[in-house]
């Protein structure tokens, strides 16, 4: 489960004045294994930049042979705390960095992974068709009528599905193994594609969702009856054998998916909400 | 605040572009899409140097949460960042409401060498971005 709780500490590894060195094989592994256990880690040598700082208090380890100096915010805002490091190994210094965090909490990596839609606006036309097919609230609207992801934390994980049926290629995953989705650049066939834009919701009508959710014989032949012979058919048909040759609509989504009879409302009031908001600009 | 004099502008246009660039280097430690080769090896390599940097456990998950560790990073001026796919790396910061300058350069993980990489982002010169 995700926090949203900021980093309680920046972690330093001091190698200026007044500290010795380690030895750069030593170095890697202690960044490696913080970073693998969460934390953001700056390396501060002899005579370089001093590195963009924020309001986060400071925790800084370097090889101070028994000398750790005290150290102060000269503005009083942050706690700097200071830690010797010499001769310990580079489990021992995560064990230090944990200790001095606390009972504070912070995210971890293999716990959540962070799945949720990135708009590129340079492509986004402000369609609202993301926002009329997303079912899970992710999508929403501005102050100034810009569609805009608002609901991370409702986005379904592996599920690209807004993606797939962005028209401008404008929604990426960056998490995703391939490309467009994961943020590559587009090529012209990938641009070319699905052009039309169509009421995603109206069009498919929660149908596709209960249909992927229950693949059994009766729910295809039950979606079959379905059918209508407009326009529309032929895209849900299309969009529905595009969803499900793709097979990227993970099984525990389906199985999340809410009832026929609240997708459809879902579809109506997130239609009715893309529909205002284009209307006002 | 006065305007400087053309002979001081031009100095500090200078002195800007002799100041090396922040580097950023992301591990994409919350999912397995980056290869753990390259972004072993670029770390190592920034290691073997004596060069500052800054890393992350993950952009993605502090953008999910808007965490203003960014603001401060797209803050700094000069950038050079080790990730992923550029759209993707921009497209983070800026729905986490922190632009990056327009002049960022980002490496790619994800279809570069460690190497190339490495040296982008060590060298004095501007480095070609993915």
């Amino acid at each position: 489960m995700i926090t949203h709780t900021h980093r309680p500490l920046r972690v330093v590894l001091y190698e200026g004045n007044g500290s010795i060195q380690l030895p750069a094989e030593s170095r890697a592994k202690v960044m490696m294994a913080l970073l693998d256990k969460g934390y953001t880690v700056t390396r501060s040598s002899l005579g370089a930049p001093a590195m963009p700082h924020d309001e986060r208090n400071l925790l800084v380890l370097g090889a101070f042979e028994g000398k750790a100096p005290a150290l102060e915010d000269a503005t009083g805002k942050i706690t700097i705390d200071t830690c010797d490091i010499t001769g310990l190994e580079p489990d021992a210094i995560v064990a230090l960095v944990d200790k001095s965090r606390g009972e504070k909490t912070m995210n971890e990596p293999g716990k959540w992974k962070p799945w949720f839609p990135v708009i590129d606006y340079s492509r986004c036309t402000n369609c609202m068709q993301c926002l009329s097919f997303c079912l899970f609230d992710v999508y929403g609207v501005s102050d100034d009528n810009k569609i805009q992801v608002q609901n991370n934390d409702n986005c379904k994980t592996n599920c690209p599905a807004c993606s797939r049926v962005c028209p401008e290629v404008a929604i990426m995953f960056p998490k995703y193994q391939a490309g467009p989705i994961n943020g590559d650049e587009i090529n012209e066939h990938e641009a070319g594609r699905e052009k039309i834009k169509v009421d995603i919701s109206s069009l498919l009508g929660g149908d596709i969702y209960s249909a992927l959710k229950d693949r059994s014989a009766a729910a295809k032949s039950r979606f079959s009856k379905e059918r209508s012979p407009d326009k529309a058919l032929d895209e849900r048909k299309k969009c529905l054998t595009k969803l499900v040759g793709d097979g990227f609509i993970p099984a525990d989504v389906l199985a999340s998916l809410p009832s026929t009879e609240e997708i459809l409302k879902k579809a109506e009031i997130a239609k009715a909400r893309a529909a205002a908001a284009l209307a006002a600009q | 605040m006065g305007k400087l004099p053309a002979h001081c502008q031009s100095a500090f246009y200078h002195l800007l572009l002799s100041l090396p660039a922040t580097i950023l280097y992301c591990r994409c430690a919350y999912a397995q899409v980056v290869p753990t080769g390259v972004k072993n090896e670029v770390l190592q390599k920034l290691c073997d140097s004596n060069a500052s940097f800054e890393t992350v456990s993950d952009l993605c998950e502090m953008a999910a949460h808007r965490d203003p560790r960014l603001q401060a990073i797209a803050a700094c001026g000069k950038l050079r960042i080790a990730a992923c796919y550029p759209r993707a790396v921009k497209g983070l910061f800026q729905q986490a409401g922190f632009p990056l300058p327009a002049d960022t350069e980002i490496l790619n993980m994800r279809t570069q060498t460690a190497q190339e990489i490495a040296d982008a982002l060590l060298s004095a010169a501007p480095a070609t971005v993915a």
